[in-house]
């Protein structure tokens, strides 16, 4: 579904990734782990080119983001991504922000896109919030109505980005069970995160990132009870 | 006059001061109209990562703030025919200056509001595969839009009361007129503080509609 070839990013001359290397295979769920400024969101934006590639290959469900000829447009239908801030639109109704994307994009019709929104909502259980606007509801469903946009597009890939770090501690439970249940459900996801809970549960693979590389990665089990590198010890400590 | 005013004596004028208002509100319409569609393109250019449009913008920007109306008001009805051997009536000509000099101000007023809105907003439309066009369109314009509106307002108010600098170009507008009967009559002060008057009227009806239009936006 993704392979990234010795990607390097650089901001003028600070190089923020300094060669990634990996491959995410279709249904898996991939977390990544590492101290904050190591380069997590950075890399994931570049797999859906919110964030130019310096250097290196990206190929996403086959499209090769850096061949002039790929539509970034329509890759991106196909990439979900879920942001530490919500970003959900404050001018338009929950619904609405759902509706936006499928109707404008996938051109579906305003009652399909609807139906669409409101079975979605449902699943993230926010069915009753439908026509309030997202200031009046807590951080917590505010994320999740973000999922929920970001669902709506049929994407085969979903990018979280910290996507609990913004809430108060007592809402960080229902945006991972959502995303729990997505994983149930065999979506392809990679997922930023602090949660180290979640990552052991949920995770196929953790990858382990410091200062601009994937330091390790491997099984969950395997990363959180016997890592190898003295880095990847030393942030576990300081996390556990 | 004896050392008293005499209001009644400004009724007669009212005629005249009628015709005024109607060419301060005819250039000041037409010309804030057209003042901001000038804004909204300018105002993206300020933003454009193209330098040619971006070069133009500023300079045109720098010019229109950096010189008094009443200079821009010569040079578009006197300075311009000189040069080009084109005419304007001096009604256009107003019309012109106030949609000139108005779209400068109005440029910036776009760019601030387009720029205030946070960049998360943009990469949330981009990551949904919407294009830059459909970003702008859907999320980022009606945002920008509701911001601009307190200080269009300012801006629209301020050009308004610009119009009275029209009348060196003899646009036959508010002002002209007030100076017209008062030279003639001798009764500055009452025909003055009328035209007065007249301008508040519009600025105080103007700041009335922004204020419900601000209000139905405002919808969270
Ligand atoms: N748009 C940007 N411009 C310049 N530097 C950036 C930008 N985005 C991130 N950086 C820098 O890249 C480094 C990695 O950032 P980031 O990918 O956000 O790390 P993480 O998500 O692991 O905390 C940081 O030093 C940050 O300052
Ligand atoms: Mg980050």
């Amino acid at each position: 579904m993704i392979k990234v070839q010795d990607l390097h990013k650089k901001f003028g001359d600070n190089e923020v990734l300094k060669g990634i290397n990996c491959e995410i295979q279709a249904q898996e769920v991939v977390c990544v782990i590492g101290p904050s400024g190591s380069g997590k969101s950075t890399f994931l934006r570049c797999l859906n080119m919110l964030e130019s590639i310096t250097s290196g290959d990206v190929t996403v469900d086959g499209h090769n983001l850096k061949d002039p000829k790929t539509n970034i447009n329509m890759v991106r239908t196909e990439v979900g991504m879920v942001f530490q801030q919500f970003n959900l639109f404050p001018h338009k109704t929950v619904i609405e922000n759902i509706m936006l994307a499928p109707e404008k994009v996938r051109k579906i019709s305003r009652d399909e896109a609807r139906e669409r929104g409101l079975k979605l909502l449902d699943k993230v259980g926010l069915s009753e919030k439908a026509d309030q606007y997202p200031s009046s509801l807590s951080g917590g469903q505010q994320q999740r109505v973000a999922i929920a946009r970001a669902l709506a597009m049929e994407p085969k890939l979903m990018l979280f980005d910290e996507p609990t770090s913004a809430l108060d501690p007592e809402l960080v439970g229902e945006v991972l069970e959502v995303m729990k249940q997505l994983a149930l459900e065999g979506m392809t996801m990679v997922v930023v995160t602090h949660e180290m809970g979640f990552a052991r549960e949920v995770a196929d693979r953790v990858l382990f990132m410091d200062e601009g590389i994937i330091m390790e990665e491997g099984k969950p089990e395997q990363i959180f009870s016997k890592p190898t590198s003295e880095r990847t010890k030393e942030f576990l400590n300081k996390v556990l | 006059m004896e050392g008293r005013f005499n209001w009644a004596g400004v009724i007669e004028f009212l005629p005249e001061l009628g015709t005024g208002l109607y060419y301060t509100l005819l250039i000041s319409i037409v010309g804030l109209i057209i003042g901001f569609i000038l804004g909204a393109i300018f105002g993206l250019g300020r933003i454009s990562k193209n330098k040619i449009f971006y070069s133009i913008t500023s300079v045109y920007i720098e010019i229109i703030r950096g010189t008094p109306v009443l200079v821009q008001a010569i040079w578009i009805f006197f300075a311009l025919p000189l040069i080009t051997g084109f005419n304007m009536a001096s009604v256009t000509a107003g019309i012109v200056v106030i949609a000139i000099n108005s779209g400068a101000y109005i440029a910036e007023i776009v760019r601030g509001a387009v720029q205030s809105i946070e960049k998360g907003q943009v990469e949330a439309g981009r990551s949904l595969g919407l294009t830059h066009n459909q970003t702008m369109r859907y999320i980022v314009w009606p945002q920008a839009f509701k911001r601009m509106i307190p200080p269009l307002g300012n801006q629209f108010i301020i050009s308004i009361k610009d119009t009275s600098l029209l009348s060196v170009i003899l646009v036959p507008e508010l002002m002209f007129q007030g100076r017209l009967i008062a030279s003639n009559h001798f009764n500055a002060v009452e025909i003055y503080t009328t035209v007065a008057v007249f301008y508040l009227f519009i600025t105080l009806t103007l700041s009335y509609v922004l204020r419900i239009i601000e209000r139905r936006l405002d919808v969270q």
